[in-house]
């Protein structure tokens, strides 16, 4: 088993469960013991895992990946007691991001609903020309994939916490944008959109949005 | 098989036919890896040792340098593979008598020692050891504790049963107690029983007796065998250790209290000229004190630690280091001293050391225990073994051997194994038992196979449909983890737990009655899950799987819970956090455990042929050694002569005349029709793995591939080109190499010079470069010596830091110092300046001993320049996928006990590519590697992983991502009704499991890391932590 086994489910699941951060520690880069130099996907998985938890206002720095051999017993010591503390300062998940318990049940839910469709798209659109660590932080910060990574996963990561949160009861536009602490203008633009889908319906006596 | 004394009829166990391959001869870890090499090679042997049990001195060792490894943990698993293994008969308490016929034929009379218990009746519950009114003083303990006249010699004895101590036993002497007779219920124990003459016919013998250590009661050394706190560091190991006199705490033997301030003694019975002394250095005694520093500053962190020395000699790979690991504790001196034991004060016991210095003159202090770091010396009997064996000695009583090759004795067929050569480490003597079984195989190659049979397993039992039951094993690991981590509460813990139905506890879950007692224990308990909390998967997953397998369950029901490295050792000062972690670890494995399923594993065909990369001596002597076992082999060599850095050594301190030998080699390369010879070649691409590798070659503007199903790396290093010392801008300063070439050449200026400085240690023993390169004191000598010899009265200096001259060069050493050589000291914050003067040069350097600045007029300054990894020996390592040591040369699979494994399956190392080493040392690996080549490439197939990837059809949606994650190309299309599904080829999947990260709807999963499986662990993990999701 490769680090790049990892799935994006596991990272999920860790914080799910209520961790406050998640450590993935891999063989160094062109150091691979199989042939498929897979840590390199562990990276992409590290960056995109960050920007999904960036968007629904998890702390990223929450997740780290280092490279580390079997023969660097000392430096092992040192990442994980910095990361420790590290994670202690940034405080328990949600609370330290002053994110609501059940915003963040439904927050994190919603990745995880979405990593079959985070993967298909990492796969179309989201690979790396060039295998450097640097190249893998150049593409996933530069301006192209921020706007695709907008257009193509933010908003349908909006729309699951709305029908998320819409399962518990029908709620009004201001209740669900309090609820998930979201912006009520982008909200009501999703729930519209949602609306013509058919994925949910505006209810005109209560004022309130319902799944269908 | 023949047995002249009838009486005792069933005592041989198994009773078989007396006919072998090999027999080997000393069950200590040399032996054991010989005779398991051996085995696994298609041969039947013998594996014949005169104590009760296999072993020999590793087991009594608390653990070893330079990695601190528990020493009974590494080594018990061997025992227990040697014990299972089909082709090994062990014989323990016998004794060679009689060695008569020729290589191929020998007939070898053993005699059976009587262990007054029989070994296929006892089944070694000590009840008789209980009753026995006899104490008497431990052997296996150094005589620091007692034991009874019937007792087992350690608990993880293979073979674990009794054995009388012939000489206290009251009635073996007077006929007067059998108390033991009458409470073994399984009537085991006979006192009537004789001595029983067994034969066997072998066809090669390997000689692996060991050595013992230099004993200081016979001379009274340092009040040893007067004063009860003068300890051996054999003695100290059993104090140190847990299963040791005093249970792993450090108490010294006059009171049992705690040492605070302890002295160790360098150097006690070797280097000496006097009488009763060695004057070999023992090679592995400056380690070995380091670690006994270590070890006791980590059981009292404000112990005082001091160490009287000579030359610290950390030659060997990470020793330097270890070294100054050592040095850097806290509290603890390195003293460079000769040293005298002043008195025992009467009413403490401690004992006073007078010792000298330059700062301070002569003291005398005060230590609480002082332990004398002996040395090695021939084993006890060695003269009567020669004869036996009709083998020679040499001037040191050690065995006598071929100067090119150290494995060979002076008489065929008789093959030598580990420290009988010779003063050498753990990872040599592993080495050497490689390398035996390498010759044995070239002589014993057409009956290969013969003799050899198959392991049975007992059937698998089909666990479907049953609830998980768990087994939970816990390990206290001497006190490697039941010092830190509190045991029993994780056995309570463990039994709290969903689906567990058994927990226990023991010392060492790895020796052979508690692996043998899980088997039973899976029987008993219809255990259908294996939780063994102890070490690490690395060396001890085969072991417990197998256990599955002997239990009848499935190998892959076995979930390893690691509570030592990454438990107590590294939080061995906050011990209840540490139980609280150990807890989670089993916790989370027994929570996996529960998901596991039932696999079955491949056979992939063995390509019998051999890559052998690099041709100079040691990947020559390595493609010889397999080629004459029948194998083909493929020498690459980039340069377009073979012969490597040899080429430029002329002779040796051994008096070898190395460009004959050299030639020779050379000329039985090119004329063996099995080795395939390619130079000036560039390796392009390797593909495959263990067993099937494709390996493309450029040479001569043409490419070929050539399929092989080992390879052997042996690409050889460079000599650092210094740019210290006016090297380069002198023609008068030159490397050791370069004189050694001049003197060769007999160059003039060399005839008329008339003083000569050498410099050690450049290039290494430095910052950028922090290690011994090992050579250079032989090498600097070895060249003083020759230079002496043409015109003796000349001046030669050496300026050095620590003399190496480990092993018997010490004696070439002594010859220099009394032909006049000056060796002068120097400290690496001081070192010597050299200067141009003229065509000559001025060195100067400090004089400790005058303590003033000398200034030598020399007519040529010559470096010993560092060995360095050669330039692309990161390239090699990246193609062949196997990883290099902080220093940039190979990294072996373990240090101690796989010296020349590679962690990836089917690559081997050998020579300087692995650490610099002398001519002797190199070919040594080369047998070794050689024979480990030969354990895979003899075998018709070998086994992958169960640990594969599959699909289920109805969740793939024929995407195709699992296609291009998968480098191996293991996986491929198939048309359905419903469209495009894939498949996966398991014998091409190596289980990285990239596939399943890509997979979107879960269809591709690999088997014993399947998201489940995986998940189950992530949730035990906190499992009272306040979940986010509902």
């Amino acid at each position: 088993m490769c680090t790049g086994r990892i799935d994006l489910s596991f990272v999920l699941r860790a914080f799910s469960n209520g961790v406050d951060g998640v450590f993935i520690g891999g063989c160094w880069l062109g150091e691979c013991h199989y042939l498929t130099q897979g840590n390199y996907d562990a990276l992409s998985l590290m960056h995109i895992c960050k920007r999904l938890l960036g968007h629904v206002g998890v702390n990223p720095e929450r997740l780290r990946l280092e490279w580390l051999s079997s023969s660097e017993g000392m430096r092992f010591a040192e990442v994980v007691n910095g990361f420790s503390g590290q994670v202690r300062d940034l405080g328990p998940l949600g609370e330290g991001e002053g994110i609501d318990p059940d915003a963040l049940r439904i927050k994190l839910e919603a990745i995880t609903q979405l990593i079959p469709y985070v993967k298909l798209v990492e796969r179309e659109r989201l690979r790396v020309p060039l295998k450097s660590e640097e190249e893998y932080e150049r593409f996933f910060a530069s301006d192209e994939v921020i706007k695709l990574f907008d257009e193509l996963v933010a908003g349908r990561l909006t729309i699951s916490q709305i029908l998320l949160l819409l399962r518990e009861g029908p709620l009004s536009t201001r209740k669900i944008s309090e609820a998930l602490q979201l912006n009520p203008s982008e909200v009501s633009r999703h729930l519209n959109i949602s609306a013509r889908q058919g994925l949910v319906r505006y209810d005109e006596d209560q004022k309130q949005f319902a799944l269908v | 098989m023949e047995k002249e004394t009838a009486q005792v009829q069933g005592l041989m166990h198994p009773p078989d036919s007396g006919l072998g391959d090999v027999m080997v001869v000393g069950a200590g870890i040399s032996g054991i890896q010989a005779a398991l090499d051996l085995a696994t090679a298609g041969f039947k042997v013998y594996l014949v040792e005169k104590a009760p049990t296999v072993g020999g001195k590793m087991a009594q060792l608390d653990k070893t340098f330079p990695t601190n490894d528990c020493s009974m943990c590494i080594e018990s698993p061997k025992f227990i593979e040697c014990d299972r293994h089909p082709n090994i008969e062990i014989m323990t308490y016998t004794e060679v008598e009689k060695v008569e016929g020729e290589a191929g034929d020998f007939d070898v009379t053993l005699i059976k020692k009587p262990r007054y218990v029989k070994e296929d009746v006892c089944t070694g519950c000590t009840t008789c050891v209980e009753y026995c009114p006899v104490n008497v003083p431990d052997e296996y303990n150094q005589n620091l504790s007692e034991n009874k006249a019937i007792h087992i010699y350690f608990s993880q004895a293979v073979p674990l049963v009794t054995y009388v101590d012939e000489e206290r036993c009251l009635y073996l002497k007077e006929k007067k107690c059998n108390i033991c007779v009458g409470v073994c219920k399984n009537k085991a124990i006979d006192l009537h029983m004789k001595p029983e003459k067994v034969k066997v016919n072998v066809g090669a013998i390997v000689l692996a007796p060991g050595y013992d250590v230099f004993d200081p009661r016979v001379r009274g050394d340092y009040g040893y065998g007067r004063m009860e706190n003068v300890v051996t560091s054999l003695d100290y190991e059993r104090i140190l250790c847990a299963t040791g006199p005093y249970e792993g705490e450090i108490r010294r033997p006059s009171d049992e209290k705690h040492p605070h301030k302890i002295a160790w003694i360098h150097c006690v019975g070797s280097r000496q000229v006097i009488p009763g002394g060695n004057t070999y250095c023992s090679a592995v005694c400056c380690s070995y004190t380091q670690k006994q520093v270590i070890l006791s500053k980590d059981h009292d962190a404000d112990m005082e630690a001091t160490v009287f020395h000579n030359d610290i000699r950390s030659y060997g790979k990470d020793f330097e280091r270890f070294y100054q690991r050592a040095e850097n504790l806290p509290g603890v001196r390195f003293i460079r001293s000769y040293v005298s034991i002043g008195k025992e004060i009467p009413e403490t016991k401690n004992v006073t050391i007078k010792y000298a210095t330059d700062e301070e003159g002569v003291k005398e202090e005060e230590f609480d225990l002082v332990v004398l770091s002996v040395g090695l010396k021939p084993p006890a009997g060695a003269q009567d073994l020669a004869t036996t064996f009709g083998i020679e000695l040499d001037d040191y009583g050690f065995c006598k051997n071929d100067p090119t090759n150290p494995i060979k004795t002076s008489r065929p067929g008789i093959f030598l194994s580990g420290a009988f050569q010779g003063p050498i480490d753990i990872p040599e003597s592993v080495v050497t038992a490689s390398g035996a079984g390498s010759l044995s195989g070239e002589l014993l190659n057409y009956r290969r196979g013969k003799l050899a049979r198959d392991r049975v397993y007992p059937t698998e039992r089909d666990v479907t449909g049953e609830e998980p039951r768990v087994g939970v094993f816990l390990c206290h690991c001497g006190a490697n983890i039941g010092r830190v981590v509190d045991i029993p509460s994780v056995v309570d813990y463990s039994l709290g737990l969903d689906n567990v139905v058994h927990a226990e506890e023991g010392l060492f879950i790895c020796s052979t009655d508690a692996a043998q007692q899980i088997s039973e224990t899976i029987q008993e308990k219809g255990l259908n899950r294996v939780v063994v909390a102890a070490c690490t998967p690395r060396t001890h997953e085969p072991l417990f799987r197998d256990t599955l397998r002997e239990g009848g369950i499935n190998q892959y029901f076995f979930d390893f819970a690691n509570i030592r490295e990454h438990c107590s050792w590294v939080h061995s000062r906050e011990k209840e956090e540490a139980t609280s972690k150990a807890k989670d670890i089993v916790r989370m494995s027994v929570a996996r455990s529960c998901l596991l399923e039932p696999l079955d594993e491949y056979d992939l065909p063995v390509n019998k042929a051999c890559l052998v990369v690099g041709g100079g001596l040691a990947g020559m002597t390595s493609s010889l050694s397999l080629a004459n076992q029948g194998f083909d082999v493929y020498l690459v060599e980039k340069e377009h002569d073979l012969g490597g850095m040899a080429r430029r050594l002329h002779y040796t301190l051994e008096g070898l005349d190395v460009q004959a030998y050299l030639g020779d080699l050379i000329r039985q390369i090119y004329q063996h029709p099995q080795v395939h010879v390619t130079a000036g070649a560039t390796i392009v691409e390797v593909a495959g793995y263990v067993g099937n590798f494709q390996t493309t070659v450029l040479s001569e503007g043409r490419t070929k591939e050539i399929k092989h199903g080992a390879v052997i790396l042996a690409t050889g290093a460079e000599e650092y080109r210094p740019t210290e010392y006016l090297y380069g801008e002198h023609d008068r300063v030159l490397t050791q190499l370069e004189l050694e070439e001049q003197i060769t050449q007999g160059e003039e200026w060399l005839g008329e010079a008339e003083s000569l400085v050498m410099i050690q240690c450049v290039g290494c023993r430095q910052e950028d470069r922090n290690y011994c390169a090992r050579i250079c004191c032989n090498q600097a000598i070895k060249n003083a010596l020759k230079l002496k010899e043409t015109s003796p009265e000349r001046d030669i200096y050496v300026l050095f830091r620590d003399i190496r001259t480990y092993g018997f060069a010490e004696d070439a050493y002594r010859e220099a110092a009394n032909k006049g050589v000056r060796f002068i000291r120097f400290e690496p914050q001081d070192k010597p300046q050299v200067e141009a003067a003229g065509e000559g040069l001025t060195v100067t350097v400090p004089d400790p001993i005058m303590g003033k600045r000398l200034a030598i007029e020399a007519d040529a300054v010559v470096l010993s320049a560092a060995v360095i990894p050669s330039a692309n020996q990161q390239e090699v390592a990246r193609q062949f996928k196997v990883s290099l040591s902080p220093d940039g040369f190979f990294q072996e699979a373990h240090v101690k006990l796989r010296p020349v494994d590679f962690a990836a399956d089917g690559v081997f190392l050998c020579g300087i590519a692995h650490y610099p080493k002398h001519i002797r040392e190199a070919v040594s690996q080369a047998y070794g590697a050689a024979g480990r080549a030969a354990t895979l490439l003899s075998q018709d197939t070998v086994t992958a992983s169960g640990s594969v990837c599959d699909v289920s059809e109805s969740k793939c949606i024929g995407c195709g991502a699992c296609i291009s994650a998968c480098t191996y190309g293991a996986i491929q299309f198939y048309e359905t009704r419903h469209g495009n599904k894939v498949k996966v080829n398991p014998v091409l999947c190596k289980g990285d499991g990239l596939c399943n990260a890509k997979c979107p709807t879960g269809a591709i999963y690999l088997k014993h890391y399947n998201d489940d499986e995986v998940l189950a662990q992530i949730d035990a993990a906190v499992p009272d932590l306040e979940k986010v999701s509902s």
